[in-house]
Formats: C-alpha cells, sequence, structure tokens
C-alpha cells in the first residue's frame, strides 16, 4: 500500500478515525489494566505506593501512546518497519557493548535521563519487519526456501542478542511472534514440521550438553528446568519460586481469600509478587472466578484483535496485526503456565498486570498499530 | 508491492485459513491453562489451603513457672529469680561494633562474651534478637536502660532462673536444675514439648527430679503467624499454661542450717527424724555444694574440683553412703536375743576382752576386757564379747529378722536421688554374692555391725526412732504438693515387749548419762532435754602389723582416709521421745570422740529451735562450747534465722 493507493481508495480522516477505532479492543485493555492497578494496590498492603501509582501513570503514558499510533497512517508504519527492525538491532548491540547489569543479566541501555529496555522493543519491530516483508514478496514465494531463509534471518538476529543477555523469556516471546506471523504470513506446513522435529533435537541436545564444556544454557536456567520437572527436589532452592506460587494458586480455592488478605504474598512466600508472579496473587486472593475472570478478558481481547485480523485491508495490516495478537497471547499464555508450573519459570510478565514500564508501553505501542490497521482501512462508499 | 485483485484475494484467504487454525492452538492452550486451574484451585484447593497455613503459622510453647520449694516453716529453699539480660536486634542497632563498645562501658564484658555476642548476632536473621549478657545486677540494667538512646537494638529483658537461696544447705536434698539434655529425652517415651523449648531446664537430682512432674506445670502455647524469612508479624491466639505446684518439705531450715554448719570441715552425715510421724527434720550431708552454679552451667575447673575434692561434696552421705554401723548396730543383737528368749535383765556374760570362735579370736575393743557384764551395762560400755555371745546364741536369721523389723537393709521411697538400701547380710546373700557358705564368724562380726552389714545414716536415724516410739515409723520428706498435704503413713506397733524396750532404752540412756558410757563427755545436763544414745566406730582398715611396729597405736596417727567411720545415734527427751538422731563422720576415728559431740549439738539445737543453750552442757565443757558455738553462729545463714513466723 503506497500513499497514492492510500488517498485513491475512501479511508477515515480527522476526527472519522476515532469513530473507526475498535472500541472493544481498547476497553478491553482498560479493564485489564485496572485488573493490574488493583492487584499492585493489594500486593503493597492495600496501598498505592509503591507500585499502583506509578503504574497507573505510565499507563496513562501508553495509553495516549497508543492512539498516537493508531492515528498515524498506516502505510507511514509499513515505510518506516525497516528502519525501526534496524534500529532494534542496533540498540541490542548497543546493549552487547554497553549495556548495565540488572540482576545477573545485561538488558538496559543507559541513555542519560532513560532507560532502555531495546530488547522489548525488539519484540514489535520483529513483527513490523516481518509484515512488511511479506508485503513486498510475491505471495506465490512465500514458501521458497531463500526467501523462508531470510525470514529466519529476520527473526533469528535480534533473538540471539536477546539470548545472550541472557533473557530466555523475551527470545521466546521474540522468536514466537515472528514464527507465528511467518505460519499466518502462509510458509509451508512442511516448514514448520520440520521445525518441530528439529526443536526437539534441540531439546535434546540442551539437555545432553548439560555439564560438558559446550553448555548451551546458564547454570541458573538448568536448575529452572529441574525444579520446574521436579519442584519438590529442593523446596527451598530452585524449586521454591514454583512450589510458592503453586501452595498461593491452590489455596485461593473457589472464591480466594479476599483482596489483600493472601497469606502467601502479604507474607512474602511468593517471589517476585508483584511482577512476574502476580497472577498467583491474584489467584490466592480472587481465586478460581477471580482468575477466570482475568483469562476470559484476555481471550476477549484475542478474539477482538483477530475481528481486526479478518477485515484488514492490506497483507501488511493483516500479519502486523495477527504478530501484535499472537505476541500477546504468548505473553498471558507462557506467564500464567509458568506460575501454574506448566513450563519452565523464564520470566515473562503477565501483560498490562504486571508492574514494569517498558512490556507495557511496547504491548500499548502493538495494540495502537493494531488499531492503526483497524482504522486504515478502505470502507464501502455507501 | 502491487498486487493483483486476484492475488490479494489469496493472500487474504491463506492469512484467514492460517489465523484460525492458530486460533484452534490457542483455544487449545486456553483450555489447558482452564484445566489446570481447575485442577488446582478446585481439586486440590484443601490441600494448598493447609501448605499455605503450615507455612504462616507457628507454634511456640510459653514455658510454664516452676514450682517453689518450701521448708516446715514457708522458708523459700528453692524459687524462681528475676534473671536480668539484655539483647541485641542487629537490624535496629545499625553500628554493632560500636553498640558494643559502649555497652562494654556500662556492664562487664569479657572480650570472649562479645565475640561470641557478635558471632551469634552475624549468624542470625538481622531481627532476631541475640542475648548479649545474662544475670546481671539491677544496677547494670538500670545503667543500661538510662542510656538507651546510644544504645539503638539493645534492650532489657527479664526472666526467671531457678536460685536456691540456701546455697549449700539444701543442695543434696533439694537438688538442681539445668538444661534438658539428650538422655534425658531418650529416658522419656512420650516427651513433654515443653522440653524442646531452648534453654528450659528440668530437675537433674534430688527432689527437683523425684517430683519434676509436680513441679513443672504445663506449658502455654501461642499461635504467631510469621513471614517468609520467620519474622514475626503478630500473635494469632494465646493459651496460658498452668504454673507448677508448689512443694513443701518436712526439713527445717533453720536446722538444717545449724547442722550444716557445724559439720563443717567434716566429711559426715546427720539425720534428725520426728520419732512419731517419721518427718525430716534435718538431713543433711557435708560438705554440700552451690546448685546454683549447676543452674547456670558450671565451669569445668568448678566441677573438676568437686569431682576431685577427697570428701566427695557430690555424694548425698545421707541415702547414698553406706558404712558398717558399728557398735549403734547392738541394739539389733540385744532386741534379738531378748526377742528369742536367750537372756534377760539379770544374766551376765564375764568379758575378758576377747573370744575363740571355731580357731579364730575376736577382741573385744576393750582389750583388758570389760569383766561381768549384763545387758544394760554392755550398752553403755559397749562391750563387744557380750554381743558376740548374743550372736552365737540366736544365730543370723533373728539377727536379720530383727534388723529388718528395725527398719535397716530397707530402700525408704523418699524423693531423693540414689537411695541405697544398706545391706542385711543374710545366709543366702553371701551364697549368691559371695559364693561362699555363711560361717559363724560373720555372725559374730554382724553382732557388733561388722563385716558385711551395711547401713545409711538415713537407715540409722530409722532404727533409733523406732527404738524410742515401738512403732514402725517410716521417714518422710514431703509435707504438702500444691494445695494437698501428703499424709502421715499410719506406724504399726512393732510389737516388742515394752521391758525389752525397757532395757534397751535404758542401756541407752546410760550410755550418755553413766559416768561409765562411752558417750559420758557428751552428757546433756538438763533433764528436759536429756539424751539417750549409743556411740559407734566401724572399722574401715585395721592397724597394719608394719604400721603397729612403726608406732601407730592411736587412729590421730593414721593418714584421714585410713581412719574409722565415727558414729552416734540418740533420741531426744529421753522421757518423751520427739526426735531421733544419726550421725557418721566419715573417718572421725571414734564414736565418742568424733560423732557423739556433733549428735548432742544438734540434739539441742532440734529441741531448742536451731540453738542449743549453753546450760544445757556441763559446766566444765562450757567455755569450750562457748567458743565453738560463736565460730558455728558467724557461719550461720541470716536468712533462716529470722524466716517466717513458725507454723
Amino acid at each position: 500500500m503506497t500513499y497514492l493507493e492510500y488517498n485513491v481508495k475512501r479511508m477515515p480522516t480527522g476526527l472519522a478515525k476515532v469513530v473507526h477505532m475498535n472500541w472493544p479492543l481498547v476497553l478491553l485493555v482498560i479493564a485489564v489494566a485496572c485488573v493490574g492497578f488493583m492487584m499492585l494496590y493489594s500486593v503493597a498492603g492495600g496501598s498505592l505506593q509503591p507500585w499502583a501509582e506509578p503504574q497507573m501513570k505510565r499507563f496513562g503514558l501508553g495509553l495516549a501512546l497508543m492512539f498516537a499510533v493508531a492515528f498515524t497512517p498506516l502505510w507511514f508504519w509499513r515505510s518506516a518497519a525497516g528502519l525501526a527492525y534496524a534500529l532494534s538491532v542496533l540498540l541490542l548491540l548497543g546493549v552487547e557493548f554497553f549495556g548495565s547489569i540488572g540482576m545477573g543479566a545485561k538488558r538496559w541501555l543507559d541513555l542519560g535521563p532513560v532507560r532502555l529496555q531495546p530488547s522489548e522493543l525488539a519484540k514489535i519491530t520483529v513483527v513490523m519487519a516481518l509484515a512488511a516483508f511479506y508485503d513486498w514478496l510475491d505471495v506465490k514465494r512465500t514458501s521458497h526456501p531463500l526467501w523462508v531463509l531470510v525470514a529466519l534471518l529476520i527473526i533469528v538476529i535480534p533473538t540471539l542478542l536477546v539470548l545472550r543477555q541472557p533473557d530466555l523469556g523475551t527470545a521466546l516471546l521474540l522468536s514466537g511472534g515472528g514464527v507465528f506471523v511467518m505460519f499466518v504470513a502462509g510458509v509451508s506446513w512442511i516448514y514448520f514440521a520440520v521445525a518441530i522435529a528439529a526443536g526437539g533435537g534441540l531439546v535434546t541436545a540442551v539437555m545432553a550438553s548439560r555439564g560438558t564444556d559446550w553448555q548451551i544454557l546458564r547454570d541458573y536456567q538448568y536448575r529452572r528446568i529441574d525444579a520446574f520437572m521436579d519442584p519438590s527436589l529442593d523446596p527451598l532452592g530452585a524449586g521454591y519460586h514454583i512450589s510458592q506460587a503453586k501452595i498461593a494458586m491452590g489455596s485461593g480455592g473457589w472464591s480466594g481469600r479476599g483482596l489483600t488478605e493472601g497469606t502467601q504474598s502479604r507474607l512474602n512466600f511468593l517471589p517476585e509478587k508483584h511482577t512476574d508472579f502476580i497472577f498467583t496473587t491474584l489467584a490466592e486472593e480472587l481465586g478460581f472466578v477471580g482468575a477466570i475472570s482475568l483469562l476470559v478478558l484476555y481471550v476477549l481481547i484475542i478474539l477482538f484483535c483477530a475481528y481486526t485480523i479478518m477485515r484488514a485491508a492490506t497483507r501488511f495490516g493483516a500479519l502486523l496485526a495477527a504478530g501484535v495478537t499472537v505476541t500477546f497471547f504468548l505473553y498471558f499464555f507462557v506467564n500464567m503456565a509458568m506460575v501454574m508450573g506448566l513450563l519452565p519459570v523464564v520470566g515473562v510478565p503477565l501483560p498490562l498486570v504486571s508492574y514494569g514500564g517498558s512490556a507495557m508501553l511496547v504491548l500499548l505501542i502493538g495494540f495502537g498499530m493494531l488499531q492503526s490497521a483497524h482504522i486504515h482501512c478502505p470502507r464501502t462508499r455507501s | 508491492m502491487k498486487r493483483s485483485p486476484k492475488e490479494e484475494a489469496e493472500s487474504s484467504r491463506i492469512i484467514s485459513r492460517r489465523a484460525l487454525v492458530l486460533g484452534g492452538l490457542q483455544a487449545a492452550a486456553v483450555g489447558t491453562l482452564v484445566w489446570r486451574m481447575r485442577d488446582m484451585q478446585l481439586r486440590q484447593a484443601d490441600q494448598f489451603r493447609l501448605l499455605a497455613e503450615e507455612n504462616r503459622i507457628n507454634m511456640r510453647l510459653i514455658p510454664p513457672t516452676r514450682g517453689l520449694i518450701h521448708d516446715r516453716n514457708g522458708v523459700l529453699i528453692a524459687g524462681n529469680e528475676q534473671n536480668y539480660r539484655i539483647v541485641i536486634v542487629r537490624e535496629d542497632a545499625g553500628n554493632v561494633d560500636m553498640v558494643f563498645d559502649r555497652l562494654r562501658k556500662l556492664v562487664a564484658l569479657s572480650d570472649e562474651d562479645i565475640e561470641r555476642a557478635r558471632r551469634d548476632v552475624m549468624r542470625n536473621r538481622p531481627f532476631v534478637p541475640v542475648t548479649v549478657a545474662e544475670r546481671l545486677s539491677w544496677e547494670e540494667v538500670a545503667r543500661v536502660a538510662a542510656n538507651a538512646p546510644a544504645l539503638p537494638g539493645i534492650t532489657p529483658e527479664v526472666g526467671l532462673s531457678r536460685h536456691y537461696p540456701l546455697i549449700e544447705d539444701m543442695s543434696h536434698v533439694v537438688g538442681y536444675v539445668g538444661p534438658v539434655s539428650e538422655r534425658d529425652l531418650e529416658a522419656l517415651e512420650t516427651p513433654d514439648p515443653v522440653l524442646q523449648i531452648p534453654r528450659f531446664q528440668i530437675g537433674k537430682i534430688g527432689v527437683e527430679r523425684a517430683l519434676e512432674d509436680r513441679l513443672r506445670g504445663t506449658a502455654g502455647s501461642r499461635r504467631i503467624e510469621v513471614n517468609a524469612v520467620g519474622r514475626v508479624m503478630r500473635e494469632l491466639d494465646r493459651i496460658e499454661g498452668t504454673p507448677g505446684g508448689n512443694v513443701q518439705l518436712t526439713l527445717d531450715a533453720r536446722l538444717q542450717n545449724f547442722v550444716q554448719a557445724r559439720l563443717a570441715g567434716e566429711s559426715a552425715a546427720v539425720v534428725v527424724m520426728d520419732v512419731n510421724n517419721g518427718d525430716l527434720l534435718a538431713i543433711s550431708s557435708s560438705p554440700g555444694f552451690d546448685p546454683n552454679l549447676f543452674v547456670r552451667g558450671i565451669s569445668v575447673p568448678d566441677y573438676r574440683g568437686l569431682l576431685d575434692d577427697p570428701y566427695r561434696p557430690l555424694a548425698d552421705k545421707t541415702v547414698q553412703g553406706m558404712y558398717p554401723p558399728g557398735s549403734t548396730f547392738k541394739m539389733v543383737t540385744a532386741l534379738a536375743a531378748l526377742d528369742a528368749g536367750q537372756t534377760n535383765a539379770n544374766e551376765r556374760v564375764f568379758c575378758p576382752g576377747h573370744m575363740d570362735v571355731s580357731g579364730h579370736r575376736f577382741h573385744c575393743w576393750r582389750r583388758g576386757g570389760h569383766g561381768r557384764m549384763n545387758l544394760v551395762s554392755a550398752l553403755s560400755e559397749s562391750c563387744d564379747v557380750y554381743f558376740y555371745e548374743m550372736a552365737l546364741r540366736v544365730g543370723i536369721e533373728r539377727i536379720n529378722a530383727m534388723s529388718e523389723r528395725l527398719g535397716l537393709g530397707i530402700r525408704y521411697d523418699l524423693p531423693m536421688s540414689a537411695v541405697a538400701s544398706g545391706l542385711n547380710p543374710t545366709r543366702e546373700w553371701k551364697q549368691a554374692r559371695r559364693g561362699a557358705a555363711w560361717q559363724v564368724g560373720d555372725t559374730v562380726n554382724v553382732s557388733i555391725g561388722q563385716g558385711f552389714v551395711l547401713t545409711t545414716p538415713l537407715q540409722l536415724a530409722v532404727l533409733t526412732a523406732r527404738l524410742a516410739s515401738n512403732r514402725a515409723v517410716l521417714p518422710r520428706l514431703v509435707r504438702g504438693v500444691g494445695n494437698e498435704s501428703v499424709a502421715v503413713a499410719e506406724a504399726k506397733s512393732l510389737d516388742l515387749r515394752p521391758e525389752w524396750l525397757a532395757l534397751v532404752r535404758r542401756g541407752m540412756s546410760e550410755c550418755t548419762n553413766h559416768a561409765r558410757g562411752t558417750a559420758y563427755s557428751s552428757r546433756i545436763v538438763q533433764a528436759e532435754h536429756r539424751h539417750a544414745g549409743k556411740t559407734g566406730t566401724s572399722q574401715v582398715f585395721s592397724i597394719t602389723r608394719a604400721e603397729r611396729e612403726a608406732g601407730i597405736r592411736r587412729q590421730e596417727d593414721l593418714p584421714w582416709n585410713r581412719r574409722n567411720h565415727a558414729l552416734f545415734v540418740a533420741y531426744a527427751p529421753e522421757e518423751a521421745p520427739r526426735i531421733a538422731v544419726s550421725v557418721v563422720v566419715e573417718h572421725g576415728g571414734g564414736g565418742s570422740s568424733a560423732a557423739a559431740p556433733i549428735g548432742r549439738d544438734v540434739v539441742l539445737a532440734a529441741l531448742n529451735d536451731g540453738m542449743p543453750p549453753i546450760a544445757a552442757y556441763p559446766a566444765p565443757q562450757r567455755n569450750r562450747i562457748e567458743a565453738q558455738m560463736r565460730e558455728i553462729s558467724e557461719r550461720l545463714r541470716p536468712v533462716a534465722r529470722d524466716g517466717v513466723d513458725r507454723a
């Protein structure tokens, strides 16, 4: 889609764009964010400080950003995709050489007043780059090995840089989001079948390499995997997080112990109770009912995103929307599965709920782009 | 790129189809999440709830207050003393070293104390209180409290710890408490959980141990909520325990104190007993020790010192010490002969100074012989040959029977540690334990309390009380527990013919009051206090031929631990007996010289409220006695003297 096409067809302009937004999605995002504020208020022992209030401010900023992105014409984002991707790869390289270290990993880039986490940014730029790539590519050549290789490179370069930080969770979301964009774009089934087989091989290799000189993962990552397999092996060490998280979840029962009344979070048995493990606090305090309610909100978000994908006018718009949707889905699925002991603990926040700025801002920018795809659609003259 | 409408349509069909597949995958994933939530939150909710409660709730026991121990007049023997200590909390202290430096200027602390406290502080979590110093004086605590602003993290606390105000007087009877040991726990089938409280103390020996169940009380408990690092967040509820019951003993602390002071410097035992109800008024083993040292945790040199002392301060000689009774056993032989009808008041036996029995020559202690002796004079002058003769007539069985009837060879059930049964040697015993047949010479030896027969000072007091009362009096140490008083066991009559008993009593009376009696020099001149007694000297080693040739004739010339034991038993007042006394002085030399004077002083003290009246002594002895009493008075504990009103 070029500027010319954009003008030729009848598209909403000016204030009309507000009317044509995917409003149910906006409202659902705000609803989930409010659940987040409530939980942050609760884990602080019934106080807006130190988490809920800063989170609200950031959300306000992110929402404004979302609208700005949404109202920007889609062709602009298509044109900017390559540049944004190149920039984020450069920033990741910057982290590699100048990054600051925190919590045993090098993830942050200190730019004077702003602390940037380029790996978060990469989540959206990879999706943009792939969408633009497939938009450019002849549909018939989608499954050509050369072009598949190009797409894989787009994914693998930032993924490897993120893995080196090391940040397993982000790498997982990054590559997962990218691969699913490829899938939606129509890359042949055969590649995915081969990839799944190769993935199985890789897991075997990772586990087999343990303790040898060419060990692939860090020791702490192996310990997390062990603890995931059997938390009772080491209830006070690596398995502690999972055991305590499961106790918190399970003790919530049907209706939970009441807001601010969860003993596991209040008495600090839960680790990271305001960030990655906030879902366990929610499940403990609001019970099965609360946990299912949040899940329903997330599923509704996915459904309304799907609506945008289905009616997107362009290949770029549809693929971008699909990429954002899949990334969002991976966020909450990996997080919930991890705190419930279905997946190893990899450090993925609960989207829009966990405390933290970068992830939320990037997600809201992503939703902004999805909205842009939703708005900038030719409408029939009527 | 530009696409034809056909291509566009193809592209969007592919995207829709693939998105649908993806949607299916997502639905499956969400289904998994829901299934897992249901599983954890609904199916296993109870289990997880239990685990969460276990996480957060801790039970803490509240140690009960230990019961007090009083004497018969309400004088405190074992109490609970406020114990001031200082604790430090690292997170409140900030700079721990600075706080310790300042603390040292206020409280006497050694370098080791500081080092130990610093180690504890660093090892524990920052909010855990660590004891820096214990058993501080009130002044020290006040100084610390006054300087509180300069000592962040320091708080004075007060707890209870066992205290024995009478120090060594009651050490053997009451014993002491100490921290629970592994062995204590192993000995119990279901240990009281209170024993797991750190630093909890239980009775280790004596009354403290024997009456542990009554003294301990039951623990209270509180349920507290703790957070992940163990910090106490709040108390959920609290159940108060019940304090232990108080115990009242039959002892008279003032008399016990006098006896202990009188025995100073000797390795000796004294028992004073009420002849009518068996109440033990004093039961004193010398030297004593300070039980408070054990409560605090005795130092190795102190403990070594007690163990290595030849006078054995840790042993309770009154109930654990077994001694040949010597001539104090002669009353048993006399009554056995009378009971068997083998002698009477008038029969006289000639004592040439020795007697030959089946090829052995048995000497009388007076080598020159006593001449013609009847039962009374044989007792009063302690003629050995008379009793050899009686023993040959009645045989060991009758002596055994009389001995048991009078309370020897029996283990008395007193709440004290290692109460010994003594030994009443029988034919069967010798066959079983020595593998040899009983010889007639063995009977001859037993007749004068030598040979195999062994008695404890407590048994000698019981023997004397039974002679004085003609009833089977049993010793009693506990007067009351809690609010109940312990009933006095009804003492049955001994069924000894009064005229026989009168003969023995006259023998004892002449022993102390007749000019020829062995204890005449320890007589009492006031008629209302007069006592009747019997001396005894039991051989530990005989003087060897080599020693005899080296000129050693007298006990005083022998090394201390080879001298004879000195014994004395008495009841008083003679006309209407109230108390029975037994005295054993280990290696004291002779009964009349070492034991009888102590016996007289104890009798007079017991009859006169803890201090003998000078008028009771024969006039020529008064100057010497007065000096001796002044010396003893200085050793008396003032607490006991101006004690509580007598009940």
